[in-house]
Order: structure tokens, then C-alpha cells, then sequence
């Protein structure tokens, strides 16, 4: 039960999938093949798809949190970029000399501004939509494009690297608030085990405290929950801090354990992924490790068969997207048995 | 007796160890209302699906006019001329009647929806059985007994890929239903079985089972424990069939020191209260009202006239918008934490949607209200082993039953109704008055109350319960009123009120009349007033 829609729904994925592959005309076997060996069949792909986990796990972390207290947030994106940004904002300013401080303190202010960042973004939107019933569908997936074009205005004005060659790109953090690598001769940095220790940590806190409780009951019946005395404005509100602060550090955790500047392809719709993730894992937070890792692994290998057998990248966005809704609807199917008549 | 219409033989479903239908014979003759009476988790509705094709029996068959009816296949029961009524509706709220009833006639590729020809049908068909209803109103502007009467005629309609009922099935019908509208479909039904259609009434209310009713078949833990007709039977022996045992009549006593108890300092009083309302008279309108230690105080009226408002705000939901509301001397604000704080029980109307979380397991349910205070958690973390020993101590004490495949990690939703009122009872009476009390203590033993609220204030506890859960949860109010807490009983049933009641005043147009002792109404008095004719000023005199 506990795996079975997620299989479902991943099986039912590559099948569909499939018929833009041939349609492509690439053999179907060899194309998948070539994206499994790509994601996850050598070193080489483990460390890159683990990179890209990176992110897709705080991001799926997120959308898992606040989408289990029902607070739909789509702005993955845009707190995950304010994030970035306020990360160069205390590491990369001044030329990259950042605040005269050391680094155990710049660091740590370094990842609590870009927490912020996140966490205060979504807070509008979490505040509309307890006070005046706004849709914060609409709200958080809007705010994506205004924190997107913002950020624009800052690459190329206050924020704009004079070094870079007229790219609109971010003065960079201080080298020593970079992230150190994990692995040799691999991108995957320790911004990976921050991720990975941050899931269990959001389990237990769903758990196992009054918080979680709160968050599992308004999510479930919140007129219930309210009626039985808990504060379910204020658990919309935690519950706001909590999933903007998760976004908001994968964008300070990707500036710092990658290139160490903003751009503005630096995330390849790390936030919308995320909302997959966080529905493939069913909102667990552990089980998000697992559907990023999937996710990453395809996003990666889609590079390499591309390469390969000439089928276009976008397979790989194609994939992730087929695989939401059929996990929509292997979830709605799992309530069901298959039982076969025999008149 | 005419040839059966619908015959049920040696029908046997099993739910794993749970034998929900034992080996059930029955038959259903032309122009017949047959009654299926029992408690909660009798097996009605199991009967009732295996019928209608959505669940398969393990063994057994059942026959339509002679013909075998293939199992699990719910159009072959629709092709065979079977309706069903739910007690909740299936209705459209944002169409109309029209497209409330052509909705799934019609085959998708069809390419123009043939709505004269369904208006006809429709009209045809009202006509023929008497049930009136404007077909171009909008669902949501009709009232509950007009929905059920969409619903009716949307069984019987025959029109696109419906042939229209033969055999209705109605469960529970009347759980919704004001006293005059359970009138008027009474009425209906005797229409339907004079043009010759047959009926099956899902019910546990004993009167309306033999008013309404040819025969009666009564279901008991599965097994088909009596069928007799209806004339010559009597309630007593409804009960006793359906629960196995003489029920226990709650009778109130009234306090042998009534003129005492008058005398107490009300625990809680209302003074002028008044809240405004969207329609044309406000939900509350001047309301005084004075609850007194050990009294039972009901609240009677016809739904809709402001009673929701009242529990609202006494269940700490809403504020007044004019006068005051003290509890023990002290002005309560409008937030559910401080009047459960307080020590106030709280029985909601609608258990599933507002007493309980459905999908969080039964353990967690059992603290909704005080999972943070200091006896259920610390620092933040809850914790579990006491949550769950309190949780199976109300379990035992409290009697819900349901729990045997999951034990208390049922989600709280498959609790069958009684069951859920049960749980909501053990979590206010045995919480207490003692949230936010942080004694430091923290044993296990601290987490049940040991005194009894100061106040309950339970808005319809009964509604649509078995008549066994229904004297349970009366004996478990009247003990805790024994024990010293006030009772607010808000009520549509006549006959709850003036079992349980010292004192009843009748609400009406958000106005409420004094409350007088139980003594002192008669039943055509309490009418009067719930139809807002008597003013308080003329009980006032004639008392």
C-alpha cells in the first residue's frame, strides 16, 4: 500500500512516456536504458543526479510540509530565488569580501537570511489566505514571476557581477562560505547532507510534536481542528515560515555548493519539481528523499540519452510532469481493489 | 399475498472476521413498504449494497420479479428498476432541478442534451406521484424535504438510460427532516405504494417504523431477528428485538431539592444576548438564559431559528454582538481554547465534520483538545505512551467499539456514528476541567478528570443514532450533571427534551422564552412557541 502508488504511477509514466520516444524515433528499450545508465549507472551519474537532489529535496520538503497542512504553495520557485538572493546579499556583497566577520558567523546569518527570505514570502500569501480567504494557489504561483523579474532587476543593477562580461549574473559569495565538496572529482557538495538531514528531522517534527499534530489535523479537518481550540491561522502561518524557510535554504544551499552566484537559469523549475516530489512521496518527508533522487536521476539522465539516441531533453520535463498526475490518479486508484467478474 | 417483487435468499457477507449479513431471507411484495429496522452496524446498509451492487455476497441470491439479479453490478440493479434515496444527498447544489435529475441519463456522445423531452418526464412523473417541485429551481434554494423530494424523483424519473424505480430504497430519510416535512414524505410514500411501487424504509426510529410501514424485518449484528407486520407490533418489541435487551429507559428524576438548585449561583449566564444574522431576523435577539450546577436546560425549537448561533457561542466559536456571556463569574472571549480551559464539554451537531478529524487514527482524536496541555505533552512533544493509555481507557470506559482490526490507530472515520459520539463523550468528560492547570504533574493517572465539567453544552448528542447509543449517551449526560455540571441541551426532538429536561424554553426567530420548569409546558404550549405564536409575555401570565 505504502509503495504502491508511487510504482504505479512511475510505471504508468515511462509507458506514456514512451510513445514520444518512438515518436521521437528512438528505439524505446535502448532510450530508457541509456536514461537509467545516465541518472544512476556509474559514479559519474550518482554524483551528478545527487546534485541535483540537492535542492529537489528541500524544495519536495517544502511542498510536502505546507501541502500536509493544506497550504497549496506553487511558489517553490520564487522563495527558493529570494533565497539565492539573500544569500549573496550577506556573503557576496562588498566585493566579495562579505561583512568583516568570520565565517561561523557569517555562515550560519548567511543561510538564516535566506531561510527568512523564503519564509517571509510566503508569509503574504499565508496571511491573505487566512484573513481574507484568498487563494494562495494563485498568490504564491504569481509571486513566482514578480520575485523572477526582481531578481532580473538586481543581476543587472545593485547586484550585477562587473567582472562577469555584461551576464546578468550575481557578485559571488566569499569563497570561504562555499560549500566544500563532498566526493572527488564530483559537483555533489555537503549542501547534500543538510538536505538529507533536514527530512528526518521534518518527519519526527510531523510526528511526534503538538506542532506536527496541529499541522496533520488543520490540514485534514480544519474546522475540526478549530473547533477544537487550535489556532489554525497561526499553524497556516508556521506552517508558512517552515516550507518558504526550506525553499528559501535550497536556493542558499545551491548558490553555495555550486557556482556561488545567482543567475537566472540557475534553477531549472527546482520549486515546481518540487510540488511533484512532495505528491510522488505522498507528503511524506522521508519519503521525499527518495522520489528527488528518482526525479534528479531521470533529469540527469535525459541529458545523456539525448546526447545518445537524438531524443529531446524536454523528454525529461515530460517525465516528471506525466509522473504528478499519474500519481494524482494512482492515489485516487489505490482506494479501490481489482476484482474481476466472472459472470 | 401477491407474487414478491423482490426476494432476497440465504444472503451471507463477510468483512473479513465480521459477518455483516448472516444467511438473510426476505421478500418484498407489490405496493408493500417494508421496514428494515436496527441498530448502527445491523447490517442494513450492507444488505442494502449487495442489493444495489456495490459490494458482493459471499453466498446467497437475490431475485427481481423472478429473475435473478447479477451481483455487484449496480446498473444491473438501476436496468432492474431499483432506486435509492441516501441519507446524504447526491445533488448538484449550483443546478437546477432539471439538471439535477437528467445528470448521468445521457450518453456523452449524444450531441444535444434533450431537455423538453425531460422536462416532460420530469413534470409526468411529479404529477403521477404527487411530488411537486419547480424545475428550473436551483438546488441550493430548496429547502432540505424539497431536496429529498428531488431525489426521490430522480429514482423514479424514467428518462434516458433510467427506466425509473420500481422498488425505492430510502435510508434514513428522515435524520434531515423537520416533524412536518417527515409528514409530507409520509404522505409521498403512501402515494408511491398505491401506484403499486414497493418500498424498503432504512430506519431506527420506532415511531415512524410503524406509522409508515407494512412489515417490519429487524436486523441485529448481522442476522434478520424478527419480521412481523407492522399492525400489532409495538416499540417495546421493536427495541427489544433490535438491541437484544430491554432498554434502559432514561427517565430524568427531576433534583429532589429542585427549589435548591434554583437557588444555586448559575455557572453560566447570558444577558441580552444578540448576534445578527444575514436573514431577515437575527440568529439571536435578547437572549437571557441562567444554567445552574446539576440542572438540565433544553432548548427546543424548529431548526434554523437560531439555535446554531447559541451553541456557537458556547462552544466559544462566535462573538456576541451585543450583551454578555459570564462562565463562573468570568466574561468568556470567543475562542474554543478558553472555554474548554474552563472546563466547558463541548458535544458539536455535526460529529463527522466538526467533532472529529476523520483521517487522523482514533488515538489522536481522543486529545484533540488538550494534546498540549502539560498531563499529554512536554516541550513540545507528545507523549505517545500516555496518549495512548488515555485513549484506550475512554475507549473501554466509553464503550466504542469498531476498533478490532486497527485497534486505536483506526482512522477515526470508520467509526460508525454512535461510536464517533462516543469518543467525542469520553473526550469531554473525562478531560475535565483541568487544561492549562500545569500542576507539574505528569502521571498517567493526571490525564482523567477527576471532578465533572462545569458545563456541557451539547447541540443535538442524539442525532441519528440507534436508539441503544442514544440511551448511552443520555445515562452519560445525566451522570455527569449528577456529578455537578450544567447541562444545555439544544434539541429538535420533542421527545429528548422533555425525558432529560428540568427546565425547556423555546427558541424561535433567534428569540428565546424563559425557561420554565418541564412542569409547566404542555406539549401544545412548546408547539405554539416553536411556531412563535404564543409570546413569552402570555406564558408568563398563564405560569
Amino acid at each position: 500500500m505504502l509503495l504502491g502508488a508511487p510504482l504505479l504511477a512511475v510505471v504508468a509514466t515511462l509507458l506514456i512516456s514512451s510513445l514520444l520516444v518512438v515518436w521521437a524515433g528512438a528505439p524505446v528499450g535502448q532510450a530508457y536504458a541509456l536514461l537509467l545508465e545516465g541518472g544512476f549507472g556509474s559514479r559519474f551519474a550518482w554524483t551528478e543526479t545527487l546534485t541535483r537532489a540537492t535542492p529537489l529535496i528541500l524544495t519536495g520538503l517544502a511542498a510536502a510540509v505546507a501541502f500536509k497542512a493544506r497550504l497549496y504553495n506553487i511558489g517553490g520557485e520564487g522563495q527558493l530565488y529570494a533565497g539565492a538572493i539573500a544569500a549573496v546579499a550577506v556573503g557576496g556583497l562588498h566585493g566579495g569580501a562579505g561583512f568583516s566577520a568570520p565565517t561561523w558567523v557569517l555562515f550560519p546569518l548567511m543561510m538564516l537570511a535566506a531561510a527568512t527570505a523564503g519564509a517571509l514570502l510566503l508569509l503574504g500569501p499565508a496571511l491573505l489566505k487566512s484573513r481574507l480567504g484568498v487563494d494562495e494557489v494563485v498568490t504564491t504561483l504569481l509571486l513566482n514571476f514578480i520575485v523572477l523579474l526582481g531578481v532580473s532587476a538586481l543581476l543587472d543593477g545593485p547586484m550585477k557581477d562587473a567582472s562577469a562580461m555584461g551576464w546578468p549574473q550575481s557578485v559571488a559569495i566569499a569563497d570561504r562560505l562555499q560549500l566544500s565538496q563532498l566526493v572527488e572529482r564530483g559537483r555533489v557538495h555537503t549542501g547534500l547532507l543538510w538536505a538529507l538531514a533536514l527530512a528526518p528531522v521534518l518527519w519526527a517534527l510531523l510526528a511526534f510534536t503538538t506542532t506536527g499534530f496541529e499541522i496533520r489535523a488543520v490540514g485534514a479537518n480544519a474546522r475540526a481542528a478549530g473547533f477544537a481550540g487550535m489556532p489554525v491561522a497561526w499553524v497556516t502561518v508556521k506552517v508558512a515560515l517552515l516550507s518558504g524557510a526550506l525553499a528559501g535554504l535550497a536556493g542558499a544551499i545551491e548558490v553555495a555548493g555550486r557556482a556561488g552566484y545567482v543567475t537566472l537559469d540557475m534553477s531549472p523549475g527546482y520549486g515546481s519539481s518540487g510540488v511533484v516530489i512532495a505528491m510522488l512521496a505522498a507528503l511524506n518527508p522521508l519519503g521525499v528523499v527518495a522520489a528527488a533522487v528518482f526525479v534528479a536521476g531521470i533529469l540527469v539522465g535525459a541529458d545523456s540519452m539525448s546526447r545518445a539516441v537524438g531524443v529531446p531533453t524536454y523528454i525529461a520535463d515530460v517525465i516528471v510532469a506525466v509522473s504528478l498526475i499519474t500519481m494524482l490518479i494512482a492515489t485516487l486508484l489505490t482506494q479501490y481493489r481489482i476484482r474481476f467478474d466472472r459472470s | 399475498m401477491t407474487e414478491p417483487v423482490l426476494q432476497f435468499s440465504g444472503i451471507t457477507k463477510r468483512f473479513g472476521a465480521l459477518v455483516a449479513n448472516d444467511a438473510i431471507s426476505l421478500t418484498l411484495a407489490r405496493g408493500e413498504v417494508l421496514a428494515l429496522l436496527g441498530e448502527n452496524g445491523a447490517g442494513k446498509s450492507t444488505l442494502v449494497s449487495i442489493l444495489f451492487g456495490h459490494y458482493r455476497a459471499d453466498a446467497g441470491t437475490i431475485t427481481v420479479d423472478g429473475r435473478p439479479l447479477p451481483p455487484g453490478n449496480p446498473s444491473a440493479a438501476l436496468a432492474a428498476g431499483i432506486g435509492m434515496v441516501h441519507q446524504h444527498f447526491s445533488l448538484a447544489d449550483n443546478l437546477s432541478v432539471l439538471d439535477n435529475v437528467m445528470l448521468g441519463t445521457e450518453p456523452l456522445w449524444q450531441p444535444f442534451s434533450r431537455r423538453a423531452a425531460a422536462r416532460a418526464a420530469l413534470q409526468d412523473t411529479a404529477q403521477r406521484f404527487g411530488l411537486q417541485v419547480n424545475a428550473d429551481s436551483r438546488i441550493k434554494d430548496l429547502s432540505v424535504g424539497e431536496r429529498q423530494r428531488v431525489e426521490i424523483l430522480k429514482a423514479l424519473l424514467p428518462f434516458g438510460r433510467r427506466r425509473g424505480a420500481r422498488v425505492l430504497i430510502l435510508d434514513e430519510p428522515t435524520a434531515v427532516l423537520t416533524p412536518q416535512e417527515s409528514e409530507s414524505l409520509f404522505a409521498t410514500l403512501s402515494q408511491l405504494v398505491a401506484q403499486g411501487l414497493s418500498v424498503i424504509f432504512i430506519s431506527h426510529k420506532l415511531d415512524e417504523v410503524l406509522r409508515v410501514s407494512h412489515r417490519i424485518a429487524v436486523l441485529r449484528a448481522g442476522k434478520l431477528v424478527a419480521e412481523m407486520p407492522a399492525a400489532g407490533a409495538s416499540k417495546a418489541m421493536l427495541a427489544q428485538a433490535m438491541v437484544g435487551r430491554d432498554v434502559p429507559r432514561v427517565v430524568r428524576v427531576p433534583t429532589p431539592a429542585g427549589a435548591a438548585a434554583l437557588a444555586q449561583t448559575p455557572v453560566c449566564e447570558l444577558r441580552k444576548l444578540s448576534v445578527r444574522g444575514a436573514g431577515p431576523w437575527p440568529q439571536l435577539d435578547g437572549v437571557n438564559l441562567a444554567l445552574r450546577p446539576g440542572e438540565v436546560v433544553a432548548i427546543a425549537g424548529v431548526a434554523g431559528n437560531g439555535q446554531q448561533a447559541l451553541a456557537d457561542l458556547l462552544h466559544g466559536l462566535i462573538a456576541a454582538d451585543a450583551g454578555s456571556v459570564t462562565l463562573a463569574g468570568r466574561a468568556m472571549p470567543a475562542t474554543p481554547r478558553d472555554w474548554i480551559a474552563a472546563g466547558v464539554a463541548r458535544i458539536p451537531e455535526d460529529r463527522h465534520a466538526v467533532g472529529v478529524v476523520g483521517d487522523l487514527p482514533l488515538w489522536e482524536n481522543a486529545v484533540l483538545e488538550r494534546y498540549a496541555s502539560p498531563a499529554f505533552a512536554r516541550g513540545g512533544l507528545i507523549k505517545r505512551g500516555v496518549v495512548t493509555a488515555f485513549a484506550q481507557r475512554l475507549v473501554e470506559r466509553y464503550d466504542v467499539r469498531g476498533t478490532e482490526g486497527a485497534g486505536l490507530a483506526t482512522p477515526t472515520r470508520a467509526l460508525s456514528g454512535g461510536n464517533m459520539q462516543k469518543l467525542i463523550l469520553g473526550r469531554v468528560l473525562m478531560t475535565g476541567p483541568q487544561l492549562g492547570r500545569s500542576a507539574g504533574n505528569t502521571e498517567a493517572g493526571d490525564a482523567d478528570a477527576t471532578s465533572a465539567p462545569l458545563l456541557i453544552v451539547a447541540n443535538q448528542p442524539t442525532w441519528g443514532l440507534d436508539v441503544g447509543a442514544v440511551a448511552y449517551v443520555h445515562a452519560q449526560l445525566l451522570a455527569a450533571c449528577a456529578a455537578g455540571a450544567a447541562l444545555l441541551l439544544i434539541s429538535e426532538d420533542l421527545d429528548e427534551v422533555f425525558a432529560l429536561a428540568d427546565r425547556i424554553a423555546v427558541m424561535h426567530h433567534g428569540r428565546l422564552t424563559p425557561a420554565r420548569p418541564v412542569a409547566d409546558w404542555t406539549l401544545a404550549a412548546i408547539g405554539l412557541a416553536m411556531a412563535g405564536v404564543a409570546a413569552s409575555s402570555e406564558l408568563a401570565d398563564a405560569a
